[in-house]
């Protein structure tokens, strides 16, 4: 085994001295995952609170197949959005496989669940808490949903988390789709693996404690916005 | 709150739109592990680009996968090191032509303490069988790449049927060459490997060559454009050009210039 305090050492010089290559490498995976949880966000957030709201047959099952879909594997993820944006496959025309664009499309399908299924839950809750109030004010369920989701925004942010820690930290979907591509698809989770297979154990080591302190980094601040958020409104009430 | 949302989203939006625009003019070249884990394409690519103006951009995978990815027209060159299945290739339409590029060597790598007694061999087949003969731990590949396709051809050669003992001493990990030194080194079991993943390999750990110089471990590299024919979006001219200059003067000088260690990893011989 080779000295881990010294590879560590090395690593956190390239990243305080501003390592043009790996700030590169650290910027792609911000901007690869960021995107992905915005853009599931966007699609899982409305999905989730309209099942939490909505009456209708078979909505047990649908929360059941949504609550299985938060365990995809990255791989078989990856797989699927290879076949699909592959010049052989039906979206092949759209040239998007090897680009950072399919690592986001590939991270939107694993993250999408995951903030889907924990919105019901959260508004679930809060539904049962305020549907009375609401209804005795004339708001239809569906009607409902952006107040709900305004209310339930400090746990939603938890579950923006919960997403964000998944995409960041998986690797199974990115190098397929991405290719590990130097300088183009190359994120942390791929260089990690690269490293690692290289035989460069303590870097790759390095390069995945600095992982862990970019997730801790991320969730620390949206903890932190949460708590000011929750502050804020404890002194309106 | 949302305010904070909406410039995080603006930002990100921003920060995605020039990764976007980046470079366009660029090949998609599918290759194999040994030729990234050794560092050499990292080092040769940027004279050619500089050159072209053509950035190429390599997925490095195993030969068997890198040959369905361009069968599925997911690259525009192909760099791998199966002759018989890059002459299929070619014959079965998907690639326009073969052309030799380098070559190295396979070498055995065992544990120091050499459990089957193969050190100083130069008879592959004689050491498969002496490792197979004291049920030694052995670490194939086992994911169809160019290295395990050449390790199956000396295992035939022994007559010995390993996928009987998959699982027992044989282990097949269905990894790339580095992954697989990595578990080699920590089973200590025999593992056949390229010279130049090998030579670049940081995780040597107890390891060594145990047996080389075997005509029968040469390992040849090709290049082959994939059939535009076949896949209009082939990039056929960026990547015939690439060809052109990997198997012209300066993309051979740049395969003998690259070292490491002090020792030259591929050997250019191109025609």
């Amino acid at each position: 085994m080779q000295d881990f305090a010294q590879e560590f050492t090395t690593a956190m010089t390239l990243i305080l001295t501003g390592d043009s290559e790996l700030w590169a490498i650290v910027l792609l995976s911000l901007q690869v995952s960021v995107m992905a949880v915005l853009i599931a966000a966007v699609i899982g957030m409305p999905l989730g609170a309209a099942l939490a709201v909505a009456r209708f047959p078979a909505r047990r099952l649908v929360i059941v197949l949504l609550n299985a879909l938060m365990g995809l594997p990255p791989v078989v993820v990856g797989l699927l959005v290879y076949l699909v944006l592959s010049r052989s496959g039906p979206l092949g025309v759209l040239q998007l496989l090897y680009t950072p664009t399919a690592m986001i499309v590939a991270q939107v399908v694993l993250v999408m669940p995951i903030i889907a299924a924990l919105t019901r839950q959260t508004v679930e809750t809060l539904d049962a808490e305020y549907a009375e109030q609401l209804r005795s004010l004339g708001v239809s369920r569906l009607a409902s949903v952006p107040t709900l989701l305004w209310d339930g925004r400090i746990a939603l942010a938890t579950a923006l988390l919960a997403g964000f820690g998944r995409a960041i930290a998986e690797v199974g979907a990115v190098i397929i789709v991405g290719g590990n591509i130097n300088h183009v698809t190359r994120v942390m989770t791929t260089t990690i693996a690269l490293e690692t297979s290289k035989g460069n154990l303590a870097l790759a080591l390095a390069l995945g404690v600095i992982l862990i302190g970019m997730a801790i980094s991320v969730t620390g601040l949206v903890s932190l916005l949460s708590l000011r958020q929750e502050g804020e409104a404890m002194r309106h009430a | 709150m949302i305010g904070t949302w909406i410039r995080a989203g603006v930002l990100a939006i921003g920060l995605g739109a020039t990764a976007a625009v980046a470079q366009e003019n660029f090949i998609v070249v599918q290759s194999t592990t040994s030729t990234q884990n050794s560092g050499l394409l990292d080092a040769i690519l940027p004279e050619f680009q500089e050159l072209s103006g053509v950035e190429v951009r390599v997925v490095a995978v195993g030969t068997g996968q890198a040959i369905k990815n361009a069968m599925n027209g997911d690259g525009d060159v192909l760099l791998v090191h199966a002759k018989p299945a890059e002459e299929k290739f070619v014959s079965d339409g998907w690639g326009v032509s073969r052309q030799d590029v380098m070559y190295n060597d396979f070498v055995l790598i065992g544990p120091s303490a050499d459990p089957a007694e193969i050190a100083g061999g130069k008879d592959i087949v004689a050491a498969l069988s002496a490792i197979a003969k004291a049920q030694a731990p052995f670490a194939s590949r086992g994911d169809d790449s160019g290295t395990h396709k050449a390790e199956l051809r000396h295992w035939g050669d022994t007559g010995i049927d390993v996928a009987a003992a998959s699982g027992d001493w044989y282990r097949e990990t269905g990894s790339g060459m580095g992954a697989t030194l990595n578990a080699a080194t920590g089973m200590g079991a025999y593992v056949l490997s390229d010279r130049a993943t090998w030579i670049a390999f940081g995780n040597k750990d107890g390891m060594e060559v145990l047996v080389e110089g075997d005509p029968r471990l040469f390992n040849q590299y090709g290049v082959i454009l994939v059939n535009p024919d076949r896949h209009p979006g082939v990039k056929a001219v960026e990547g015939q050009a690439f060809i052109d200059w990997l198997t012209g003067d300066a993309g051979q000088a740049a395969i003998a210039g690259y070292t490491r260690d002090g020792q030259q990893l591929f050997f250019p011989n191109a025609k």
